[in-house]
């Protein structure tokens, strides 16, 4: 169990602390708010020497990408970190990563999209990236930020994995708070994190081919088995939270609950917004409502199972989408979450609201809101999007 | 002279890294271009190839060419994958956790190196990564088929840029890239070509006994996309080396020095004529494009030190 005491860090610090003791071997990266903390952090161990790693300033996040794609098909072990703008310009790099089946860790400390420009955050640059073929995993606060970034690394390298992993922390709300939080120890991770072995480098001694191209009776396949294998780390990951647990004492889940027990109405949130939400729900709690919380933390693979298990009891299922899907269905978490449960024979009516966008805060109150409009809408159909916190 | 067209083919290695059975045009110069640097590359490499013809050709799944280890990612960032490699081996050599030391190459043609991936080159060379970067410049977008880049000549029609009632073809002149790689201070930079194939070969092992980044700019004859026979390929090169429409030379550590030269260029027209990209211009065009040529090569000149 974990001995180190409790420290005061910011999300981003945080992250950079699990990236150092994973003793990652290469840095590809480009500034971005809000994401910088995370690489000035790493860059100054680099200078101090606390780090031995590569630290390559690249003149892009183009190229951060696809720096990153070339160290870890050499075998070095690669993090790299970028927000909204910077996610967008890595795009088509990104499938490249997951095609390739490369490794790579990456920080997201998620921000919106312009126009117009917002620094701030909220989730358009993930959804934008949803079907680029990496796991992606959403933290909730700076103990999370640390930990998943060491699960992380541990899930992409694992053999039976090897996929990029993104561990998205919402910008500014995690990225930039001091929270208390528990580190490991350096002996701790080397026994959590075994060194990283590419099984096929590429290595003068054995020389590969990587990143062919295929004619339209192959393509089909070549994705076809990206998909499969992407579907089938699921087992993997629940077994790296699990050896997490025992080495720290923190269990995560694909699907993670929050007073669920006999709810008739469970809220839905990813990323930070959870713990206020929690406090919505103690509130209703106390009032005597049966509301619970539920959080997805895997966004990539999907928990299918976990979610429909999670909400087969309640009648009211309410989600909250931090990006918005212009003239299309009330957002795109609320979309899957739909689609996810459409084939249950006992399913909740789902009620979606967009809001938090941009860096717009939430308040539990608003949450409250949620609950109770949500229950009105859901069981009308609720097929326009309808935004939570916002003036006009 | 004699002794030395005896004797150097057989100094050149037998080996082939980049194998035959490739799906190049006939005649591809670049093909021809590209087996040259890789048998003197040699085995010790690792390659980031952008997209692109030799790309192409050389990766239709589930068959390969390279003999080498290879990687294709995307158009534009064959230099930042490079880098990553460049790193990686680097600092896996300085912790102990590998012995190997590849050189690692990248390579591209004119549109990822003039165009799309100039960025990322130019990162990579101010970064300062030891690597090779190979130019196949063969004047346009040709696996597209033939649309016009910043390093197709002016005059040049192509898909693009077509001769028309109005139009000669390509109204810019072509982007002076070794200039902008000797802009970078790097420590080498070197135009060849393979009509000059021992040339070509020296200039690719000094590019990798260089420390630091290093550029060879290898003008392609394209027989598909500059409209000329295919077994013209060879005598494209060397007229255009013979000319002046592409001197060569080689900078090492900013100073200049012509590799080949003249006395008496030859007039621009014999390199022109054989060309369907440039049958359609007019003979006051052809005198521009050689009063251009004459004027590039002084300038040329005078930045070779006596």
């Amino acid at each position: 169990m974990n001995k180190t005491a409790m420290t005061g860090m910011e999300g981003s610090l945080a992250m950079a602390e699990a990236v150092r003791l994973a003793n990652v071997d290469v840095v590809a990266a480009y500034p971005i708010t809000p994401q910088t903390h995370i690489v000035e952090r790493l860059a100054e161990m680099v200078a101090n020497g606390e780090l031995t790693a590569a630290y390559i300033p690249v003149e892009s996040e183009h190229s951060a990408m696809s720096a990153c794609l070339g160290s870890s098909a050499t075998g070095a072990r690669t993090f790299t970190a970028t927000a909204g703008q910077g996610l967008e310009l890595m795009h088509e790099v990104l499938y490249v990563a997951s095609g390739l089946r490369l490794p790579i860790v990456m920080g997201v400390a998620n921000r919106a999209l312009s126009c117009p420009l917002s620094v701030w955050g909220d989730h358009s640059d993930v959804m934008a990236v949803r079907d680029t073929g990496w796991i992606q995993i959403f933290a909730e606060n700076g103990q999370q930020a640390f930990d998943l970034t060491l699960c992380a690394f541990r899930i992409a390298e694992d053999p039976k994995v090897l996929f990029p992993v993104m561990i998205h922390i919402d910008g500014f709300h995690l990225s930039h708070v001091v929270e208390p939080l528990y580190l490991l120890n350096q002996e701790q991770v080397r026994g959590f994190l075994p060194p990283f072995v590419h099984p096929f480098p590429l290595d003068p001694d054995n020389p590969v081919t990587m990143g062919a191209f295929t004619v339209p009776i192959l393509y089909s396949e070549a994705r076809k088995s990206m998909e499969t294998a992407l579907r089938s780390t699921r087992p993997l990951i629940n077994y790296v939270f699990d050896e997490f647990a025992k080495l720290s004492g923190r269990q995560y889940k694909p699907v993670e609950h929050y007073r669920t027990e006999d709810a008739d109405t469970l809220l839905l949130t990813m990323g930070s917004f959870s713990e206020i939400a929690m406090e919505a729900v103690d509130h209703l709690r106390d009032r005597g409502d049966k509301v619970g919380l539920i959080r997805l933390r895997l966004w990539r693979p999907f928990p299918f199972d976990e979610l429909r298990r999670a909400s087969e009891n309640c009648q009211t299922l309410v989600v909250l989408d931090r990006c918005v899907s212009p003239a299309g269905p009330p957002g795109p978490v609320c979309s899957e979450v739909k689609a996810a449960l459409y084939a249950q024979k006992k399913r909740p009516n789902v009620a979606g609201f967009v809001g938090g966008l941009g860096g717009r805060d939430l308040t539990p109150g608003e949450f409250v809101q949620m609950v109770e409009r949500g229950k009105v809408i859901a069981a009308q159909g609720g097929e326009e999007i309808e935004f939570i916190g916002v003036r006009g | 002279m004699e002794n030395f067209a005896v004797f150097v083919p057989r100094l050149v290695p037998q080996k082939d890294y980049f194998a035959p059975g490739h799906r190049a045009c006939i005649g591809c110069g670049e093909a021809l271009a590209l087996r040259l640097v890789a048998k003197a590359l040699g085995r010790d490499v690792i390659i980031s190839n952008a997209t692109g013809c030799m790309e192409i050709v050389s990766s239709p799944y589930p068959t390969t060419s390279w003999r080498v280890p290879w990687i294709h990612t995307l158009f534009e960032n064959a230099s930042a994958v490079a880098s990553g490699i460049e790193a990686a081996v680097k600092i896996m050599n300085e912790k102990g956790t590998s012995k190997k030391t590849p050189k690692v190459v990248a390579m591209g043609g004119d549109g990822a190196t003039f165009d799309i991936g100039l960025q990322s080159l130019s990162g990579a060379w101010e970064r300062g990564h030891d690597f090779v970067y190979v130019c196949f410049d063969n004047e346009a977008y040709m696996n597209t088929g033939i649309q016009r880049s910043s390093g197709t000549p002016f005059g040049a029609a192509t898909t693009t840029s077509p001769a028309g009632k109005v139009s000669i073809g390509q109204s810019t002149w072509k982007k002076n890239m070794p200039a902008i790689a000797v802009a970078h201070d790097i420590p080498y930079v070197a135009t060849a070509c393979p009509s000059y194939p021992f040339d070509l070969m020296e200039k690719v092992n000094k590019a990798v006994a260089t420390k630091g980044p290093s550029y060879v700019h290898v003008l392609s004859p394209c027989p598909t996309g500059w409209r000329h026979a295919g077994d013209l390929s060879v005598k494209m090169g060397r007229l255009a080396v013979e000319t002046g429409v592409f001197p060569l030379f080689e900078v090492v550590n900013g100073k200049y020095k012509l590799t080949m030269d003249f006395p008496q260029l030859r007039p621009v027209k014999d390199y022109l004529t054989p060309q369907g990209r440039f049958r359609h211009l007019p003979k006051d065009e052809v005198e521009r494009i050689q009063k251009g040529v004459i004027r590039e090569y002084e300038k040329l000149k005078k930045k070779v030190e006596p």
